[in-house]
């Protein structure tokens, strides 16, 4: 909580630090001295700088963000509309960057130096080296542009989906039992997602990598391979169950480049989430939009966190808060 | 005569061991070291190197392909009809100077805060690291964009912003081994022969930080130039008028399904060049650290 309220402050003071006045920035380009006067006042610019922190920070906890000057709408509603979008996709992403990157890096790290290994590798440095707006920008071209095997953006084809009730969208046609836009918000997805997941992929792979190659000298394995357990269930029971904080621990962390890198995806692939939404409200100079998604991003990461500690105990029973 | 017989008797093997010193310089180190070395002679000398003016527009050589598929310029020409390869070239230096800025600027401020912090804990180390807790709770890419948001598109800007966050991983590192150098006998032996703590710092502790922070700066140098594309493909990095790889890639957008060229190679140059520092930076580590090294051998 202390963070949080550290966090506000400091988008509080860049909002104050920045050049220019901040009434005429949340007014926009025009506006008159009048105007000016009364806009100072009516959003209390007018009194000391610590009082405007206080309702600042009071009015955000309880979810008050003001109105987007752009879509003439509280700023709450706007994000709670596109959030499910960028937790979609961040979904997604996760899931393809698990399902490669961990079985890649418990086989290279159960086979040093072997093809494998150097395959998972140099895979993983691809991984981490590759810009994932990019990767998109490629994967549009290849996959939309060249085979038109996968759409190039948004969330569904117009009128497949339909109507919303949770505003995730596989959830909803799963809930319907649309299997044809259940289909459409896969093939949607999939693009964005693995663009999105690329590094993450890179990362985990050699982290899962070296957390094997770790675990596998422990006097635990070599005991576990003394009572005659065959190399599967020594590598998946012992290397790698020991393996997995280290995992657990890179993946949240990951998690926060995800979070920025769904800005720049989204925008690649016009997906409606918040990302995109952050690029529209700096474009357009909307900062009580910036001010609401910055500050409801840097919220997600710190719950995020929250719960990867609260995972550690789960995964390993030695581990008691 | 004798005395050059015995130079040369003794300077010979040392030479050897030299040479196989350098022959056995791993393959990453190499390979990302020509990256590193190519990507500043390109920087510095791109006003010999590129073949065209990166800023004249031709409109009757819009958007025509690389050579090789009929066109007359090497890489082909974008949507104003400048050259590709010209472009490329240029934008190196916007990627050279913002990477070695951020780096050395953040290097700066996160190694003295650090050896600070750990050096003399209490207060100050709780202020500095409360700091580090608040400004690490933002996910990367966003305290740059909310800092160029607000404060506005520029080189400076962009330096600023993209060293807002970078300091951090230097700080927190630099931290930790300076709180195990404080106690060190050197340190003690330093302090009771009279010296203060700025010259300690400055002598002892800072010296030993070197190796680390070399390996921290060559990955936040990758990251430096990824973020730097990022900001300029969404529009918030450096002013349009300067040729840069992010801005080549937002250009891109509206012709991929008719230019490939214009999306691929500014794209290819940004990962190669990542691709070779990240390369330099696992392979330093790998020298740098023995524990690893074996590691990877086993």
């Amino acid at each position: 909580m202390p963070v949080l309220l550290l966090i506000t402050l400091l988008v509080f003071v860049l909002l104050h630090a920045a050049p220019g006045d901040p009434a005429s920035m949340l007014l926009g380009q025009e506006n008159t001295a009048a105007d000016l006067e009364q806009a100072r006042r009516r959003w209390g610019l007018d009194q000391p700088i610590l009082v405007q922190y206080f309702k600042f920070a009071a009015a955000a906890a309880t979810g008050d963000l003001g109105k987007s000057f752009r879509f003439s709408r509280p700023v709450k509603e706007v994000i709670a509309e596109r959030l499910p979008a960028t937790i979609e996709l961040a979904f997604f992403s996760i899931l393809i960057a698990l399902a490669l990157a961990i079985p890649l890096g418990v086989w290279a790290g159960a086979r040093p130096n072997s093809w494998i290994d150097n395959l998972g590798t140099s895979f993983g440095l691809f991984g981490i080296s590759m810009p994932n707006f990019w990767l998109g920008i490629m994967l549009i071209l290849v996959c939309a542009g060249s085979f038109h095997i996968l759409p190039s953006g948004g969330r569904s084809t117009y009128g497949v989906a339909g109507a919303a009730q949770t505003g995730f969208y596989f959830l909803d046609s799963l809930l319907d039992r649309n299997w044809p836009a259940l289909k459409d918000a896969l093939l949607h997805v999939l693009l964005p997602a693995l663009a999105l997941g690329a590094n993450m992929i890179g990362i985990l792979m050699r982290v899962t990598r070296s957390s094997v190659l770790d675990a596998d000298t422990e006097e635990y394995v070599v005991t576990a391979r003394a009572k005659g357990l065959g190399d599967r269930a020594v590598l998946w029971r012992h290397v790698f169950a020991n393996a997995l904080i280290p995992i657990v621990t890179v993946a949240g962390l990951e998690l926060g480049t995800l979070l920025s890198g769904s800005i720049i995806v989204e925008t690649v692939f016009a997906w409606p989430g918040i990302g995109s939404l952050l690029i529209t409200g700096v474009t357009s100079r909307d900062y009580p939009l910036v001010t609401g998604v910055v500050i409801m991003y840097t919220v997600v990461f710190v719950v995020i966190n929250l719960i990867i500690d609260a995972l550690y105990a789960v995964i390993d029973p030695r581990i008691r808060y | 005569m004798p005395s050059s017989i015995l130079e040369s008797a003794t300077d010979a093997p040392v030479a050897a061991r030299e040479a196989r010193r350098v022959r056995r310089l791993p393959l990453k180190v190499v390979a990302g070291g020509i990256v590193v070395a190519a990507l500043i002679i390109v920087g510095v000398l791109s006003p010999w190197l590129a073949p065209h003016d990166p800023q004249h527009q031709a409109l009757e050589a819009m958007l025509k392909p690389p050579e090789w598929l009929g066109g007359s310029h090497v890489l082909g020409t974008d949507n104003l009809g400048r050259d590709i390869l010209s472009r490329i070239i240029y934008g190196a230096r916007v990627s050279l100077l913002v990477a070695f800025a951020v780096v050395l600027i953040s290097g700066a401020v996160g190694i003295l805060l650090g050896a600070v912090s750990g050096y003399f804990g209490g207060k100050v180390d709780f202020a500095i690291q409360k700091l580090v807790e608040v400004v690490w709770a933002f996910p990367a890419l966003l305290l740059a964009i909310t800092i160029l948001a607000f404060f506005g598109q520029g080189l400076f800007n962009l330096i600023l912003a993209l060293v807002s966050q970078r300091w951090i991983q230097y700080c927190r590192v630099v931290r930790g081994q300076t709180l195990s150098l404080r106690d060190r006998d050197f340190v003690a032996a330093t302090r009771a022969l009279g010296a203060g703590s700025p010259r300690v710092i400055r002598r002892h502790i800072l010296p030993n930080l070197l190796q680390i922070s070399l390996v921290i700066g060559t990955f936040s140098m990758a990251s430096a130039i990824i973020s730097e594309a990022s900001l300029s493909f969404l529009g918030l990095g450096v002013p349009p008028g300067i040729p840069s790889w992010g801005t080549m890639l937002a250009d891109s957008r509206s012709y991929i399904s008719t230019a490939w060229w214009l999306a691929l190679f500014p794209g290819l140059a940004i990962f190669l060049t990542v691709l070779g520092i990240n390369l330099l930076g696992d392979g330093v580590r790998d020298l740098l650290d023995p524990r690893l090294k074996r590691a990877m051998k086993q």
